[in-house]
């Protein structure tokens, strides 16, 4: 009896790792933003391409910043998540329009509402590469140090609003800028 | 007319062959100096191109995998070295994007990991080796047969 034990325990450890590896989501890749200062960008407003958001303009205040674009068939679900959020004011969202055209971009947001604050045109995707962005759509949240707090890889839906992001974002408006 | 018949799938099949190893990465990039060149060809094949997941960049035909290649080389064509481009994509997209894991806290085991499997096993064998055979229990009776057996032979 004894003799058998020993392999039934391995086989055991075998089948507890594997399970745990079939629970794992490999799309899921951790952000090594999470925690740190959020990457810089300079870009032009999509809508007023003159006008150039900077970082730095956005300290002091909870923020999210959004990755969208025209041809991101997901965005589309995503948007109206968007915009039921930022219809409830809790604070504002940033658009990060990635590698797209300026002109599809505003007719997308034209035909589907435009609930961001400011929409930054990333052209080349070259701030996209500094956030760290590989599936778009993708949300962050900065806090009021300028900080990533949280990093949404895929579509928002309701519930990951309701239970994540709103909770956070309440808990970072206490805290000092 | 059979000929024709016989060929003709031969020729969309290689039609096929040809569309899909076209597909592979054609950026034109110049390089100054052969050794960045090879820095280069060198480094597409080590990153992981994160939406693909188990292709390198240098494989894939994902946008992103373009643009982090038209990156690697600019850095590369600047004059930054391996160490530098492997942190740029390290420091944005994670250990994940290196296929080459460093060896670093919480890739220990990864790198030892084997070391300690092997060290376990040959202690294993070892002790199976050295176990002694199991005890037969052998009475007089039982050499008395043997001794009996043994002379017949002779």
């Amino acid at each position: 009896m004894k003799r058998y034990l020993l392999p039934l325990a391995g086989f055991i450890v075998l089948v507890v790792f594997l399970a745990i590896g079939l629970k794992l989501d490999p799309k899921h890749i951790p952000s090594p933003f999470i925690g740190k200062p959020a990457p810089a960008f300079d870009l032009p407003d999509l809508h007023n391409p003159q006008q150039r958001v900077k970082t730095g303009d956005l300290k002091g205040q909870v923020w999210l910043l959004n990755v969208w674009a025209s041809w991101c068939v997901s965005c589309r679900a995503e948007h109206e998540v968007v915009k039921r959020f930022v219809a409830m004011n809790e604070t504002p969202v940033f658009g990060l329009n990635y590698k797209d055209k300026p002109e599809d971009g505003k007719a997308w947001l034209g035909a589907l509402g435009n609930p961001y604050k400011t929409s930054l045109m990333d052209i080349s995707g070259d701030v996209g590469i500094d956030w760290g962005v590989y599936g778009v759509p993708e949300t962050f949240v900065i806090d009021k140090k300028g900080i990533v707090r949280y990093k949404q890889v895929g579509p928002l839906t309701d519930s990951i609003i309701d239970e994540k992001i709103i909770p956070l974002v309440r808990e970072l408006d206490t805290e000092a800028s | 007319m059979w000929i024709r018949k016989g060929l003709l799938p031969v020729a969309i099949m290689l039609l096929l062959f040809a569309a899909v190893s076209s597909q592979a990465s054609i950026d034109a990039y110049q390089f100054d100096d052969p050794e960045k060149e090879a820095l280069y060809k060198k480094l597409i094949k080590e990153l992981r191109c994160t939406v693909c997941q188990n292709q390198d960049i240098g494989d894939s035909n994902a946008e992103l995998a373009k643009d982090l290649r038209r990156k690697t080389y600019e850095m590369i064509s600047k004059g930054e070295d391996e160490e530098f481009v492997l942190d740029f994509m390290s420091q944005r997209y994670g250990d994940f994007v290196l296929y080459r894991p460093r060896l670093q806290t919480n890739t220990l085991l990864l790198w030892i990991g084997p070391f300690i499997i092997l060290i376990i096993a040959v202690f294993v064998l070892l002790r199976f080796i050295r176990r002694p055979a199991d005890e037969v229990s052998f009475t007089e009776a039982d050499k008395a047969q043997a001794e009996q057996l043994l002379e017949r032979e002779e």
